[in-house]
């Protein structure tokens, strides 16, 4: 099982689910939902918070907060 | 004034919502509450082409009507009390053309709720730029509303979306984007029925928000979630399933209407500036190099508009003198309420120019990279990317700095920063430590290229970032979290900024700051002026009369006599006799009763104490004149002892009382202002009173 904070820079992956209700309600707001191509575009540099491409746009969110997001 | 029809304006941030309030309004705007709640209301007029008078309200900036932050909670409220104030006849949906997807979603939710909806599909230059091709007739037939397209940056669109405004329905024709009534068919029929709703959403949103819905009496949220335990109503899964659902819908929407190109131009052209400006090196340089400008600009270009001020002051001083009579009422007017005005006043340009480049850094995008870059760092000691800004801005002064502390949404973190803002030497510091520094730190080289003099002002002020960090970490573990802290945040693609946004920022700041913290100065400089004016019981009259006997007269010049009459009064003033009394509390520290009405008047604002110093030891000339205020200092002798008063140790201790403790009735008005409550302030004045104390003890004790 992958989630989303163990992309590098640059890989892409396609949203199945999440593991945090409350995070998954705010992350499905922003246009993050099961079946959307994510794609990382940059981690800050002390290595946390990650930044990521999503529905058009550009989204950061620390590393905990990606990781309950569950890749294809 | 009056408005025949209310408009309210609702977006995700960054789509240029602001802007077209500006636009829309000009300088005819007012912010006020909304009522009941600590978020600040916008609101302007404006005139329609049909002459009517329209009332225009900027609801804050969210992306969704399910509020993640105390800003955002007003957002539904607004749209949907009845018997609000606020209560819009119709609400302009301000879209971002090129990020579309994202920005329909609050669309959606306001559309269902059945409001007469207009929507300003803004930025549509950019989209243009991008080759994004919106088919504006289909998008708008298929959303069953009106849709403007608009630049508003260019001014593009604003007639139209004046006239559609004009020629806007009274009642919601959209249809409904989706089907609500799936996500709790029994519930949303109940409550519909009880609470005499007609609309199946609003009751839906009922359910979900009742808690914090102020216009719910206390039985009818009771109900309603009794209601929602009888249906096994989940309010987060329906949430999620909601959203599902209205992408669904927006998906379905935009693959008809809009045709978006593989990478967006300038997605790729904010992409390379992120490499410069979020680079692991360059990304840190280019911050501090950035935070060392704006932070030199503040003292630099302010000088010269504070002089201004202080200036136009003094002349309106003499001027006042010149045309009231001698007396109470003049000494009031001039000493007290001038004098305290003045202290405000001078805040204003150091207010303006922070205020400028914070609307420049957010307006760019550049204040969301920073706070990427800031925030792991900085979340370690409790505090928040954003907590940056802040805080090296409280250099220059902690009320511009602790008003822009607005940008950090989660609730903990930006307490913790309005908290220890204080803490960080502020410019209204310097005068009082060069003061004291020149007294008892010898003027030498030290290794033959630093002045010793400038290293100890230097240490504190390293010093003072220093214990603002410590006492960050410190609250960390004592504030309670109500909300959970995200950091799930939009990194907007980087723009010019809006000049007339930084100018509007500029001049709603400094305003808010006359107003609000300008009352409880002038009340504070009325209260020291009476304390520092009368005394008790006849003494003033005797202390008069003592001095109006003839060899007094002929031995000493009119102005000396005066200048020790004054003097003599001060001791026996009430000011006086609260320095006395609280005497025996500061003389562990190493102050006098002297030093103890220089104190107390500083609680009003810090620089008092040098003007306090050079009233008590009775100076020639204008209290401004540090020299010979320092020169009297440095001879004052303690009359039992025989020693000078101000030795190392008790200027050490009274620089470290004025390093921690909060003296300054500004930033006191200012956090009542942006938490709303004494609470917040007074367990601020507290523990810096304490650590002041404490910290000038040991200093005192140490050096003796």
């Amino acid at each position: 099982m992958m989630d989303l904070s163990q992309l590098e820079v640059g890989q892409t992956g396609v949203v199945k689910e999440f593991t945090d209700l409350e995070m998954s309600v705010k992350l499905m707001e922003m246009g993050c939902l099961p079946g959307e191509t994510v794609k990382v575009t940059r981690v800050a540099p002390l290595g946390d918070p990650i930044a990521i491409s999503v529905s058009g746009y550009q989204l950061s969110l620390r590393k905990f907060e990606a990781s309950t997001i569950i890749l294809q | 004034m009056k408005a025949d029809i209310r408009v309210a304006l609702a977006g995700n941030p960054n789509t240029g919502k602001s802007s077209l309030f500006n636009v829309l309004t000009g300088l005819n705007q007012k912010i006020g509450n909304f009522p009941g709640v600590t978020v600040d209301k916008k609101t302007g007029y404006m005139q329609l082409p049909d002459g009517r008078q329209a009332e225009v309200v900027d609801l804050p900036g969210t992306y969704s009507l399910y509020p993640k932050s105390k800003d955002e909670s007003i957002v539904f409220s607004v749209l949907a009390d009845k018997a609000d104030t606020a209560k819009p006849d119709l609400v302009v949906v301000v879209l971002d053309a090129t990020n579309l997807k994202r920005n329909l979603l609050l669309y959606t939710q306001i559309a269902d709720l059945k409001i007469p909806v207009i929507v300003a599909l803004n930025m549509m230059d950019l989209a243009r730029s991008s080759s994004i091709k919106i088919d504006v007739d289909l998008f708008s037939k298929k959303l069953g509303v009106p849709v403007v397209p608009m630049a508003i940056r260019k001014g593009e669109g604003v007639a139209q979306l004046k006239q559609a405004i004009a020629h806007a329905n009274k009642v919601a024709l959209q249809p409904d984007t989706i089907d609500v009534n799936v996500f709790a068919p029994e519930l949303i029929g109940q409550i519909s029925e009880e609470m005499q709703v007609d609309n199946p959403y609003f009751a839906l949103q009922l359910a979900h928000q009742h808690e914090h819905l102020r216009f719910l009496s206390n039985e009818q949220s009771d109900r309603i979630e009794s209601l929602e335990h009888a249906h096994s109503f989940h309010s987060q899964k329906a949430q999620a399933a909601e959203t599902v659902a209205r992408y669904n819908f927006i998906n379905d929407l935009l693959y008809d209407t809009v045709k978006t190109p593989e990478a967006a131009q300038h997605e790729t052209f904010s992409n390379r500036i992120d490499h410069i400006l979020t680079h692991k090196v360059w990304g840190f340089v280019i911050f501090m190099a950035i935070l060392l400008f704006i932070f030199q600009s503040i003292f630099a270009w302010s000088s010269y508009p504070m002089d201004l001020i202080e200036a136009s002051f003094v002349w309106a001083e003499d001027a006042l003198r010149n045309v009231l009579p001698e007396g109470p009422l003049a000494s009031l007017l001039i000493d007290g309420v001038l004098a305290g005005l003045s202290g405000v006043l001078v805040f204003i340009p150091q207010i303006a120019i922070l205020f400028a480049f914070i609307s420049i850094l957010e307006d760019t995008g550049y204040m969301s990279r920073v706070t990427f870059m800031m925030d792991k760092l900085m979340r370690k000691v409790g505090l928040n990317g954003k907590s940056v800004v802040p805080l090296i801005g409280g250099f220059a002064c902690a009320v511009p700095s602790i008003m822009g502390t607005r940008t950090i949404e989660n609730w903990k973190d930006r307490m913790i920063t309005i908290m220890v803002t204080p803490l960080v030497a502020c410019s209204a510091r310097l005068p009082v430590y060069t003061l004291l520094i020149a007294l008892v730190v010898p003027d030498k080289s030290v290794w033959g290229i630093f002045n010793m003099q400038g290293l100890v002002l230097t240490a504190i002020y390293v010093f003072s970032l220093v214990s603002a960090i410590i006492v960050a970490f410190v609250l960390k573990f004592i504030l309670k979290v109500r909300e959970r802290g995200y950091f799930i945040m939009e990194l907007p693609v980087y723009r010019m900024p809006r000049w007339k946004n930084v100018i509007f920022a500029m001049y709603d700041r400094s305003k808010a700051f006359v107003i609000q913290a300008g009352k409880v100065i002038i009340a504070v400089s009325i209260v020291l002026w009476v304390l520092a004016s009368y005394g008790p019981g006849d003494r003033f009259e005797r202390i008069d009369q003592k001095y109006r006997v003839t060899e007094n007269i002929k031995t000493n010049s009119p102005e000396e006599l005066n200048r020790i009459i004054a003097s003599e009064k001060l001791e026996n003033s009430y000011a006086g006799m609260l320095g006395h009394a609280i005497e025996p509390v500061i003389k562990p520290l190493g102050y006098d009763w002297k030093i103890g009405i220089a104190i107390i008047t500083s609680f009003a604002a810090r620089e008092v104490f040098v003007g306090t110093m050079a009233t008590i030891y009775s100076v020639e000339g204008d209290t401004d004149d540090i020299q010979s205020v320092q020169q009297k200092m440095a001879n004052a002798r303690n009359p039992e002892t025989g020693l000078p008063v101000f030795n190392l140790a008790t200027a050490f201790s009274l620089m470290m009382f004025y390093a921690f403790a909060m003296q300054c009735a500004s930033t006191v008005a200012v956090v009542y202002r942006e938490t709303k409550s004494w609470k917040w302030p007074a367990i601020q004045f507290a523990y810096m009173t304490v650590l002041a104390y404490g910290v000038a003890f040991v200093t005192y004790q140490l050096l003796k």
